[in-house]
């Protein structure tokens, strides 16, 4: 738009001038964090990814993009994706369905719903290493309620070390990240079943849909948007899971439940291998990133 | 939510009432499963706390007693008191010291410098708004193993390891982002309206940011500042790489060491943990509507 006094345009000029000013000013401080503890480090873990950096040695050989290339074609690297491919998909598939079973309960009306409702919060705000140190002492294979709530009940005939197979452990983690993480879920599943305008329930039962096609016709297309989101958010969630295996198994038994990010974490710091594990790193930044932008899309295909 | 699916199933249906027995036995599955979910949420949690006062024989015993045969408040009174150096209960209540500055400093910091960003971010117009603001949250996504190799050895060349100050700046690379990106959405939702009146008035920018804005987005504050406080107690890896003694020791970490030690005091233990999760736990229930609709508020679009 051309305004047509004269001056105008000079005005509007220095109105964005100001605007630009008064916008460095109120954001100067938080890029100066970022750049010292993110941009930073983030450039610095890219040059240190081309050398071969080793605590123990005193020279660093530069080898270009060798430590990547050692990475690609160590069995180990891909066994621990793997691992963690298995807890993303069977944790974020467990709390799915579970939260989403959880939710169209709460959605009913029934005495104490509100309690339960409270409730439900608590394994949420629990911190990730106090939940891992519950489950790890539930598990116990001498002491642990679980083995004893089992064999009082009579399920099994003798106390069992949960945690010291591969399997089993892994899957033990995946129940305690399960029990954590199911009630977000389930509280971002309810608040959206809670937007579902009621006419829409009356008007399908009105055509005398059954509640199984009402559920799938009407329920789930409105809770769509959000299963997808928690979909994306948890699988970039678990991806880079370490605090909990940290806490329950240190990556064992016989590197049973050893990540990726677990993995990145040995050979940065038990290793001593930074060059190597900052390539690692980038590998698994890269991952997250990509799993960022199909985040950041949904957000914004939902404003639209 | 005023009426049920049920209901509204009956009431469609012409107020014609469901056979007696198939709502009575709707009724009980919708009881059961209730309290299915209560009891699995609910044990887990309660067997800490029975731990945390349970003699040691009791937590031994085969086949084990639910309930204990005398429940003390000992181990929490230790924790408090331990003037031992060494001793778990002694390193617990220096963690949890800790663990409440570094969450203090860095939320405090982030806060401050966040905020504002935020605002503008959320309303003024500027060349390479958008790309700062994607950058902003992309960073806040980065796992802090991509992290934490460069990190420890920066920490290393300013002296910082170990030190409370260096987690703190150190949790500003999550939280700031983190508050930034939760702000710009709140400051998003008031009405520009509102702002252009006080401005009209006389107020500057900065003069509406503070007398208008801040005011009507309090809510949001708290939820954020809630949530921020949240992330920094929660946070592990950086606080295991970065510190090695009570100078600085978090209590996530000294909840990691004390349960990989050999001899485990398992009472010991849940103790620490229960009064790691006290904080959080309590915050949640007592601000529960506000933290429920902060979780909500950015994956659901109503």
């Amino acid at each position: 738009m051309t305004s047509s006094a004269p001056g105008a345009p000079r005005r509007l000029r220095t109105g964005q001038t100001r605007t630009l000013l008064l916008a460095s000013a109120l954001i100067l401080p938080s890029i100066m964090i970022i750049f010292g503890v993110i941009i930073y480090p983030l450039l610095r873990a890219l040059y240190l990814s081309l050398f071969e950096y080793s605590l123990t040695k005193v020279s660093h050989p530069f080898i270009g993009l060798g430590n990547y290339a050692h990475i690609l074609s160590t069995p180990a690297f891909w066994a621990s994706i793997e691992r963690t491919l298995y807890f993303t998909l069977v944790s974020t598939a467990a709390e799915l369905v579970l939260g989403l079973l959880v939710a169209l309960l709460l959605n009913q009306e029934f005495y104490g719903r509100g309690v339960l409702r409270a409730l439900i919060i608590i394994p949420w705000a629990l911190p990730t290493m106090v939940n891992g140190m519950m489950w790890r002492w539930i598990d116990n294979a001498d002491y642990g309620a679980l083995n004893a709530l089992l064999t009082q009940l009579h399920l099994i005939p003798e106390y069992r070390p949960w945690l010291s197979t591969p399997m089993s452990a892994m899957n033990m983690v995946i129940i305690a990240d399960v029990w954590k993480m199911t009630p977000l879920v389930t509280l971002l599943i309810l608040a959206s079943l809670q937007t579902i305008p009621r006419s829409l329930y009356e008007s399908s039962s009105l055509d005398g849909a059954g509640r199984w096609r009402t559920f799938w016709s009407i329920v789930f297309p409105y809770l769509k948007p959000t299963i997808l989101i928690v979909l994306v958010v948890r699988t970039m969630e678990a991806f880079k899971v370490f605090d909990i295996i940290f806490m329950m198994t240190r990556g064992g038994p016989a590197n049973g439940t050893l990540t990726v990010a677990y993995y990145t974490y040995v050979e940065a710091f038990s290793n001593l291998q930074l060059g190597s594990g900052a390539a690692l790193s980038y590998l698994i930044a890269l991952f997250i990133l990509g799993f960022a932008m199909i985040y950041v899309r949904l957000l914004q295909t939902g404003d639209n | 939510m005023a009426s049920s699916f049920t209901e509204h199933r009956a009431r469609a249906a012409g107020g014609r009432p469901w056979p007696r027995t198939a709502r009575t036995l709707e009724r009980a599955f919708l009881y059961v499963a209730a309290i299915a979910v209560a009891v699995a949420i609910m044990a887990p949690f309660l067997w800490l706390v029975i731990s945390s006062v349970a003699s040691g024989a009791d937590l031994l015993a085969r086949p084990l007693r639910w309930l204990p045969t005398h429940a003390s408040f000992d181990r929490y009174v230790k924790i408090f008191t331990s003037m031992q150096p060494g001793e778990s209960a002694f390193t617990f209540r220096h963690a949890l010291v800790n663990s409440l500055k570094v969450a203090a400093g860095s939320v405090g910091i982030s806060m401050a410098v966040g905020v504002f960003a935020a605002y503008a971010f959320a309303r003024l117009r500027f060349v390479g708004r958008n790309a700062l603001a994607l950058l902003f949250l992309t960073t806040y996504m980065l796992p802090p193993i991509a992290l934490v190799i460069p990190l420890y050895l920066i920490m290393g060349h300013l002296h910082l390891r170990d030190t409370v100050s260096g987690l703190v700046l150190i949790y500003c690379s999550f939280i700031t982002p983190y508050v930034i990106w939760i702000m710009k959405g709140y400051f998003e939702a008031i009405p520009v309206e509102l702002e252009e009146a006080a401005m009209v008035v006389g107020a500057s920018r900065i003069g509406s940011l503070f007398r208008v804005i801040l005011p009507l987005s309090a809510p949001g504050l708290v939820t954020t500042f809630i949530f921020s406080l949240l992330l920094a107690w929660d946070e592990f890896l950086y606080a295991l790489i970065m510190t090695s003694s009570v100078n600085a020791k978090t209590i996530p970490v000294a909840i990691a060491e004390f349960s990989g030690a050999h001899m485990i005091d398992y009472g010991m233990m849940a103790a620490g943990g229960v009064l790691a999760a006290l904080p959080p736990v309590l915050i949640t229930l007592i601000l529960q509507k506000q933290i429920i609709s902060g979780l909500t508020a950015g994956a659901v679009k109503g």
